[in-house]
């Protein structure tokens, strides 16, 4: 107990050189660094799933609502489904289900792709968390 | 012929008290420099600035023109010292250090009565840290990527401008209490 008050009389006597306003400077201060968090981390969410077939854009389709979309392909139909914020390819005909496997895109900018099939699925957004990927 | 004559090119320094005064706080700066040098900090940039609480003493009790004196001398000396002058750390540190002389010169003109040592140490290392992001993202680290470390570069400004807030404001409550307003009076 005693710890606990002489803690608080420590930190009493330090609080009494502060003065009103820069109780001010400082709220500003650690708006500064929460807004900055919020806008500089929030690690681009995705707006609008595009799928390619064959090397074409399929269909782009906006992460609002609940959907799924077939695509044809060589090899038969690639199952995609989109919900609020993510997509992901429920089922495809590939003989590995690499794409499958891969479950939920939710960043902008993540790719899955059913190569077998020449279906993609990827994700754009604002701020893409990739600016470009290889394989 | 004698040597006492003194030669027509000998240019002889009379340092004034001012002088004498810019350069034991220089000195004291300095060595709160090379100290903190010695701390091991996770990121790059982040560092308590120790050497700005003689800033902000000298900014009270001396005006801007000495406190700038002080700031510039220490980035001057301390680059030196610690073999980091004219390499990019040295101008990270100047760059730094004359933001927040310019913002301290617009501080020390905030009404006394609300706004103490506090707030010109925190708005000084906003300063500081805003200076030296720009000059990161224009010169050394050309992309944007450095942005995505302003808040842990603010979060640190926040409490280490805190810290050396007070502790500046402790070593002038004396000079305070003197003048006759007490921290405890300032602070209702």
């Amino acid at each position: 107990m005693n710890r606990v008050v002489a803690l608080r009389n420590w930190l009493a006597a330090w609080a009494a050189y502060l003065r009103a306003g820069d109780f001010l400077v400082l709220g500003a201060a650690l708006m500064v660094c929460v807004l900055s968090a919020l806008t500089l981390w929030q690690g681009g969410h995705p707006d609008k799933a595009i799928i390619r077939a064959g090397g074409r854009v399929f269909a782009e389709v906006n992460l609002n609502a609940p959907r799924i979309v077939e695509v044809p392909g060589p090899l038969g139909t690639t199952r995609i489904e989109v919900q609020p914020g993510r997509a992901r390819v429920a089922a495809d005909p590939g003989p590995r289900q690499y794409c499958v496997r891969q479950g939920w895109l939710n960043s902008a900018g993540a790719v899955a792709i059913c190569a077998p099939n020449e279906v993609s699925l990827s994700l754009s957004g604002r701020n893409a968390d990739y600016d470009s990927l290889n394989y | 012929m004698p040597t006492m004559t003194p030669s027509t090119t000998e240019i002889e320094l009379t340092p004034t008290a001012d002088d004498h005064r810019v350069a034991r706080h220089a000195a004291a700066a300095i060595v709160l420099t090379v100290a903190e040098a010695a701390i091991p900090l996770p990121l790059p940039g982040i560092k308590p600035g120790l050497a700005n609480i003689i800033t902000l003493v000298v900014l009270a009790r001396w005006g801007w023109r000495e406190a700038a004196w002080v700031a510039l001398l220490r980035v001057l000396v301390g680059s030196l010292l610690l073999g980091q002058f004219l390499a990019p750390g040295f101008f990270l540190s100047l760059t730094g250090g004359v933001m927040s002389l310019v913002v301290l010169g617009l501080a020390m003109h905030l009404p006394k009565r609300w706004f103490g040592p506090v707030s010109q140490s925190v708005l000084a290392a906003f300063a500081h840290i805003g200076g030296q992001v720009l000059v990161a993202r224009v010169w050394l680290v050309p992309h944007d990527g450095v942005f995505y470390l302003v808040p842990i570069f603010a979060l640190a400004a926040t409490v280490f401008g805190l810290a050396n807030g007070l502790i500046a404001a402790r070593l002038l409550g004396d000079e305070l209490a003197e003048s006759g307003v007490s921290a405890a009076d300032a602070a209702k």
